[in-house]
Order: structure tokens, then C-alpha cells, then sequence
């Protein structure tokens, strides 16, 4: 049996980090919006400093809907299909900012104008074979002044570089202009992270804090970080890191406009016959529900995204929802994100406290701040040194072939080096391809019996440059700051990855992108599509405030233009 | 067999009355970095063994053993035994690590025969010098009888040892905080100030489980 719910206006699907800054300049616009999430609430009592809680085994997100729906990888169309234990984002209302590292950085301006920057400066015959990369419709001016929303109405510490272009080199001399500083300072720094950062200047680099969704210091009422040591992959016990579940849902909620249903599954996005979308079937406790609505804005993770639309097939639309092109789940990315350096220090470094975003990077090398007239790739990747370490991964470290892996003399390398080691973090820039996509795996369902997400990817020589380039130079910084034995990592596969991109590509060109420049279908003029899914390109940072900004603009866009859209 | 005395370990074990019992007599070094004994705080602190939970009596002696070697008890003071890292397992083969009990009962079937096959005598009786050899063994995935790569259940019970020597007191390992105390880990600090996260910093280990205040709930961690 199936209800039949009243009619709203939006239906949010997921009120993670996307859909859960969307819904509040809609609420705030007198618009009645139904926001479905497959999780639950979570407070602070619910995130201890438990290491193998969460770190080892994935509570609370191991016993939600995405671990039932975990993508398949496989690296080409001829190759064997693997499927991972365990999906890294989480269903919550909040979703995964609850865990994740709220690194919260705005994209380069080059991240904007890949194919266009690279043609001027270097020729066309740079960009790489295969590559479907196209510039984005608009550049960084476009995005900036919806960064500066979410950063002031969610809270990122920060240390500016370069305000209306007044370079500041205590930030990012790299960044693109913003138009005011961060609403909070940056995190504060440690011991070992100032070491990191004389030995950069000492190298002629330009080291500077990172940008945080964590407050620096109270902000709208809410604690300061306490630097714990169990914010990765850990919610905070003082409300510290500003996923939306605590800035702009509630405040959703204080208009009276926001409905939250949780513990909802959605299955399909429902149409007429015209090719408009009516509304969204889901699923709790086994009842199936009706929720009419005159827009629906799609804001699961990027794996989601592309299968709920795949799945919601119609007359209108034989192959998936808004793929009458075949674009959904092209353009797909997993960002280059693995493939980091590890070092040993002949000292202690004292990081058994602090978090991933209190840190130090470099951006001399990433995306086009260097001349790469002598380089065999494009883009770049930026150098990130943190303060992080919980004693189980602590006493589970590599021993850079110098002891065996168990007995007593691993223990003893073990005492002695456990406070030793750093592990860097190098995002690089990561390009679509032609054969890189999401579709429907043949074989693999969920309990309801709908085909999960197939990752088809593979990373090519670019990415693969890049990041032996990144290497090199993490290991001349940790080198130059006493390092007496590195390790550089492999850099792993594109299977299912906490950075996703693409599959519902933002563009003007609808032969080539899902959603036009304000995020809403080229085929289905009431579906709109919120999250890091309509990123072309990944620049070399996280990816969420990005995915932020555009939620907040594609919201923005629809209060504006209510009629038009929904007529 | 023990390369130095002729006599193995589980006899040195009868004739201290102890078989069976807890297995925390310094056993016959292997190498010069075990040439002295634990420390006399090492001893007391695991001669109490837990009831079982999940495991049979043969496979606690077994796993008891193995944890022994992966993270001995030596002259740098106690390891996976004090812990109770065996006891972790145990405990959690009827929780969050049910899951894997299937692997561990046909991995210490596996390795019982093994060992009975290729050194003669079951691994508790072995020299400690012969009980690392079978671990490199399994660690290596050239033993025989298992399903799958003995490695793979070596691997697992590396992972659960260290799980159960690192991680939470809450979880029935950790006891004591030996493990967090034997890689420096000086222990959790709700509120981590700017002189906590200098170089050189002295802190005093807080000893503290993150369940020891009621700021927490303690959510059942799913199966894995």
C-alpha cells in the first residue's frame, strides 16, 4: 500500500552536506520544503573518542542505508568487477560533515578554466588524449560571493590570502580574490606543524593554515575546537565542526518551513507524462510513500545521484531521468586524493592530539601556479601536513623495512618511533575521462532489489604524473625538516571514494553536461541536482564548500525564479 | 622443542604447577633482546585470565600463545598478555567481530594441525623460538591446511591483537592502559591545550576510558 502524502513545494533528497544548505535560503524565501534523509539524528553524546568505534568500525555510518549500497569498481569495461566492505560517507541529517575532516576550501580560479587556461598558455594539444574536460560555465567571480555565505553562515576559520586582490601572504598567495576575510581566525598551530612551516619558507615555498568548517573560536553561540584528537572520521562532543545539522538546518527549521522526514529511502523521482517531475516515491519500514512536489532538487552523494536518476525510468525517459542525452554518470571522477608520503622523524613530534585541518599546506604546485611548459601533464596538487594520530593506526605503522611486522623487535621500533612518523596529504588535480563513468551494475542490488552504482575508472598518466610530482616534492619538505626515512604510498584505485565527482555535469552544452549553469536539468526544467556530482573538474582541495556554494546558489536561483520553474 | 634447555615450554610450565593456567612465567629467551625477564609488574598484571566468552578452552590456550608472540612480553616491559588481547577477541567474537568467529575456528583448527604436522607438538608446547617459526609461516601464507592464505589469518589476528592491545579499555583489552602506555600515547584529553601540542611537552598519562564519564553513549558498534 502506498500513501499518498500532501503536496509541497521542494523536496530536498538528502540533507547532507549539500541539500542541508539548500534547504535554508529556500525556507527563508517563504517556500515549503519536505527535506528526506536516510538517517537519523545524531548529537554529542553519540560521538566518543573511541578510536575503534570509528575509526576501525565505521560507527555509526556501518549500520545505514549507503552500506547496503555500496558501488561496485572495476577499471575498465573489460576488467573484473570488486566490491569494497564498506561506503565512506555516511546517512544522517548532516550526513557525512558529521565525520568528515571539514577542510573547507574555496577552488583555485584555474580549477574554473582547465580547457581555456591551458589552450592560452601551453596550446590545445596539452589537454590530455581521452580527457572530457570543458571549462565550467562561469568562473571563480560567479562562485565567490556563495563561498562567502556558507563560510559566514556555517563558520570556516581561515587565513585569507588575497582579499579583493590585496595578497597576504600569512594566506594562500595563490587563492583567487575574496571579498572579506574568514569569519573566524585559522586554527590555531603545533609544535610540529611550525617545524613544517619554517622548513617550506626555508625551501622558499609559501606555507599557509588551511581552511577549516571548524570553529577557531566560539561562534553563534557554539564551542571552540578542543583539539581531542578524534575528529577524523568522529563527530564532535562540543558541536565544534559546522556541518549543517547545526547552522543551517535548524535554522530551516525556525521559519516553520522545513519539514525533516528521516529514515527515508528513496527509490524513484516520479514524472508525467510531459517529462516533468511530480515527486519523489520512498520507502520506511517498509511502507512505501508518495511525497508530491512542484521541484525536486536531487542531493544524495554523487554515487546516488546518478542511480536514483538512472533508475527512475519513464516514457519520458526509457534510459534514467534527464538521460535522454546519455550524460548521466559521465565525466565521473574519484579524486586523486591517495598516493601520500610518509616520514620518520628521529624525534618525537608530539601529534597524539589536534585534527586533519589543523594543519599547514603548500600550493606552490598545485593547479597551474607553476610554469609547466616542461611538463608532460596539467594541474597539480597541494602539499597538506597535519596533526592526527590515534594509537591503534599509531602502533599499526609501517616500519620502513626496517623490522619485521610483529615480535620484539617490532615492538621496540614500535615504542620508539609511534610518535615518529607523519603521514602528508597530497590532493591532486583529477580529470574526466572518456571511460570513466558511473552506470547500474548487472548483478549487484540492494535489499529493495535495485542495482547499486557501477564505478567503471581508472586513473590515467596525468593523475599518475601528478602525483609522482606532489611526492617528490612532500619529500623534499620533510627532508628538509629532519625526515630520516620517507615512504611514498601508492596511489591507489577510483573505486568508491569520499571525494566523487561528476556524473551530472554542470554545463551550457546540453549534449555534454546533466544540468544546466544553475544546477537544474536541461531536460527536466523542475529537477535540480545539488552536490560535488555537477563538478567538472576537482581542483586540488575538498570538495565541500564548493558543493556548499553551489547548493546555495542553485537554491538562491529557484526563490528567485519560482515561476519560471515551476510553471 | 627449546633450543637451550631440551625441555619445552608447557613442561616448564607443568613443573611450576602452572598448565593451563595463566601463561605468565618469562619463557626461555629467543633472542638476546628477550635475554631478560619481564618486568615483575608485567607478571602480575596478567595472572588473571578471564572466563570465555565465545572461544573453546583449547583455542583461548592457542590464541593466548600467538597474541604472546606478536607483541611479546619482554625485557621492554609487558605486551598483548597484559593487555588482554586474547580476551578482547574473545569478547568480541560474540559482538562486533561474530562475524569473523568462523574464520578463527577453521584457522586455529588449520593452524593446530599444522603445527602438530610440521614441528611435532601443538604450538603451546612449542619452544618460543619454534612458535615464531610457525607464525613466520602463517605470516608468510606458506602453511599448509588452510582455507585460503594462511597469511590471511595471520593478518587477522595481528589486527585483532593490536584492536585489542590499542584500543579502548572499554572493549576488555587495553588493560591497565599497558598498550596506550607502551607506545607513549599519553591517553585522552577532552580539552587539548596550545602547551599540550608543543614539541617536548611532558604529559602525564590520564588513564581514562572514553565510557569512564556518562558524556557518552555506549552504541553497540555494528558487526564487521
Amino acid at each position: 500500500m502506498t500513501t499518498r502524502l500532501k503536496d509541497t513545494d521542494v523536496v530536498v533528497v538528502g540533507l547532507g552536506a549539500a541539500g542541508g544548505v539548500a534547504v535554508l535560503p529556500l525556507a527563508q524565501a517563504g517556500i515549503d520544503v519536505v527535506g528526506l534523509e536516510a538517517g537519523t539524528w545524531l548529537t554529542k553524546k553519540d560521538f566518543a573518542p573511541d578510536e575503534l568505534r570509528n575509526n576501525v568500525r565505521d560507527w555509526p555510518m556501518a549500520v545505514q542505508k549507503a552500506q547496503q549500497e555500496v558501488p561496485t569498481h572495476r577499471i575498465n569495461a573489460r576488467a573484473n568487477t570488486t566490491r569494497a566492505g564498506s561506503h565512506p560517507m555516511m546517512n544522517a541529517v548532516g550526513g557525512t560533515t558529521l565525520h568528515y575532516w571539514a577542510q573547507s576550501w574555496r577552488l583555485n580560479p584555474w580549477d574554473f578554466k582547465v580547457v581555456s587556461e591551458t589552450t592560452r598558455r601551453y596550446g590545445a594539444s596539452r589537454l590530455p588524449k581521452g580527457s572530457t574536460v570543458e571549462d565550467w560555465p562561469f568562473g571563480l567571480d560567479e562562485l565567490e560571493p556563495y563561498y562567502d555565505k556558507v563560510e559566514y553562515e556555517c563558520g570556516v576559520s581561515g587565513q585569507a590570502g588575497n582579499i579583493k586582490g590585496a595578497i597576504d601572504a600569512r594566506g594562500n598567495i595563490f587563492e583567487g580574490p575574496r571579498n572579506r576575510a574568514y569569519p573566524m581566525p585559522p586554527l590555531r598551530s603545533t609544535g610540529f606543524i611550525d617545524l613544517m612551516t619554517s622548513a617550506a619558507r626555508g625551501l622558499g615555498w609559501h606555507p599557509f593554515p588551511g581552511p577549516a568548517s571548524i570553529n577557531s573560536r566560539t561562534y553563534q553561540g557554539r564551542s571552540a575546537c578542543m583539539y581531542h584528537g578524534f575528529c577524523n572520521k568522529g563527530g564532535c562532543h562540543v558541536d565544534a565542526k559546522n556541518g549543517p545539522h547545526l547552522t543551517t538546518i535548524p535554522r530551516a527549521q525556525d521559519t516553520g518551513r522545513l519539514k525533516i522526514v528521516t529514515r527515508a529511502h528513496v527509490t524513484s523521482i516520479d514524472t508525467d507524462a510531459n517529462g516533468r517531475v511530480t515527486g519523489v516515491t520512498y520507502v520506511t519500514d517498509g511502507q512505501e510513500f508518495v511525497q508530491p512536489a512542484k521541484v525536486v532538487l536531487l542531493a544524495s552523494y554523487t554515487y546516488e545521484n546518478s542511480r536514483i536518476l538512472l533508475l527512475s525510468k519513464s516514457k519520458a525517459f526509457p534510459n534514467g531521468l534527464s538521460n535522454n542525452h546519455g550524460q548521466v554518470g559521465r565525466h565521473y571522477m574519484s579524486h586523486a586524493q591517495g598516493g601520500s608520503v610518509t616520514a620518520l622523524f628521529p624525534f618525537n613530534i608530539n601529534a597524539w592530539y589536534g585534527l586533519p585541518a589543523q594543519g599547514v599546506a603548500v600550493d606552490n604546485f598545485a593547479d597551474d601556479n607553476f610554469d609547466h611548459g616542461a611538463h608532460d601533464y596539467i594541474g597539480g596538487g597541494n602539499l597538506w601536513v597535519m596533526s592526527d594520530r590515534r594509537p591503534i593506526s599509531a602502533a599499526g605503522m609501517g616500519t620502513f623495512g626496517r623490522t619485521p611486522s610483529w615480535g620484539s623487535e617490532w615492538k621496540a621500533f614500535v615504542m620508539r618511533n609511534a610518535d615518529r612518523t607523519n603521514t602528508s596529504y597530497l590532493q591532486k588535480t583529477t580529470l574526466p575521462y572518456e571511460d570513466n563513468f558511473l552506470d547500474l551494475d548487472p548483478v549487484a542490488k540492494d535489499p529493495l532489489g535495485f542495482a547499486v552504482c557501477r564505478i567503471t575508472a581508472d586513473y590515467r598518466d596525468n593523475e599518475r604524473r601528478v602525483s609522482a610530482m606532489a611526492q617528490e616534492k612532500m619529500t623534499e619538505w620533510y627532508k628538509a625538516a629532519g625526515a630520516i626515512a620517507t615512504q611514498s604510498n601508492p596511489i591507489g584505485t577510483m573505486g568508491p571514494t569520499t571525494h566523487a565527482y561528476g556524473g551530472t555535469r554542470m554545463g551550457r552544452n546540453p549534449e555534454t553536461n546533466v544540468v544546466n549553469e544553475w544546477g537544474f536539468s536541461h531536460e527536466v526544467p523542475n529537477l535540480g541536482v545539488l552536490g560535488a556530482s555537477v563538478m567538472g573538474t576537482s581542483g586540488a582541495r575538498n570538495p565541500t564548500l564548493t558543493a556548499q556554494a553551489l547548493a546555495w546558489r542553485t537554491a538562491e536561483y529557484l526563490a528567485k525564479n519560482w515561476k519560471n520553474v515551476t510553471v | 622443542m627449546d633450543e637451550t634447555k631440551g625441555v619445552s615450554r608447557r613442561d616448564l610450565l607443568k613443573r611450576a604447577g602452572l598448565a593451563g593456567a595463566a601463561l605468565t612465567i618469562p619463557v626461555t629467551p629467543a633472542s638476546p633482546d628477550q635475554a631478560r625477564p619481564a618486568t615483575p609488574a608485567a607478571q602480575s598484571a596478567a595472572v588473571k585470565r578471564e572466563p570465555i566468552e565465545n572461544l573453546t578452552a583449547a583455542e583461548a590456550d592457542m590464541l593466548e600463545a600467538i597474541c604472546a608472540r606478536i607483541i611479546p612480553s619482554d625485557a621492554n616491559g609487558p605486551g598483548a598478555r597484559e593487555a588482554r588481547a586474547a580476551h578482547f577477541i574473545d569478547r568480541g567474537l560474540g559482538g562486533a567481530l561474530k562475524e569473523s568467529r568462523e574464520a578463527y575456528r577453521a584457522g586455529f583448527a588449520a593452524f593446530d594441525r599444522y603445527c602438530r604436522s610440521s614441528r611435532g607438538a601443538a604450538f603451546v608446547d612449542l619452544s618460543t623460538r619454534d612458535q615464531d617459526s610457525v607464525l613466520m609461516d602463517v605470516e608468510s601464507g606458506s602453511a599448509t591446511g588452510f582455507v585460503g592464505s594462511s597469511g590471511a589469518f595471520f593478518n587477522m589476528v595481528r589486527t585483532h591483537t593490536l584492536q585489542g592491545t590499542f584500543g579502548d579499555p572499554h572493549y576488555g583489552g587495553n588493560a591497565n592502559f599497558v598498550g596506550w602506555d607502551l607506545i607513549g600515547y599519553p591517553g585522552l584529553r577532552l580539552n587539548v591545550t596550545t602547551e599540550d601540542q608543543r614539541l617536548g611537552a611532558k604529559l602525564t598519562p590520564t588513564h581514562k576510558s572514553a565510557y569512564d564519564t556518562t558524556m557518552f553513549t555506549k552504541a553497540e558498534s555494528h558487526d564487521h
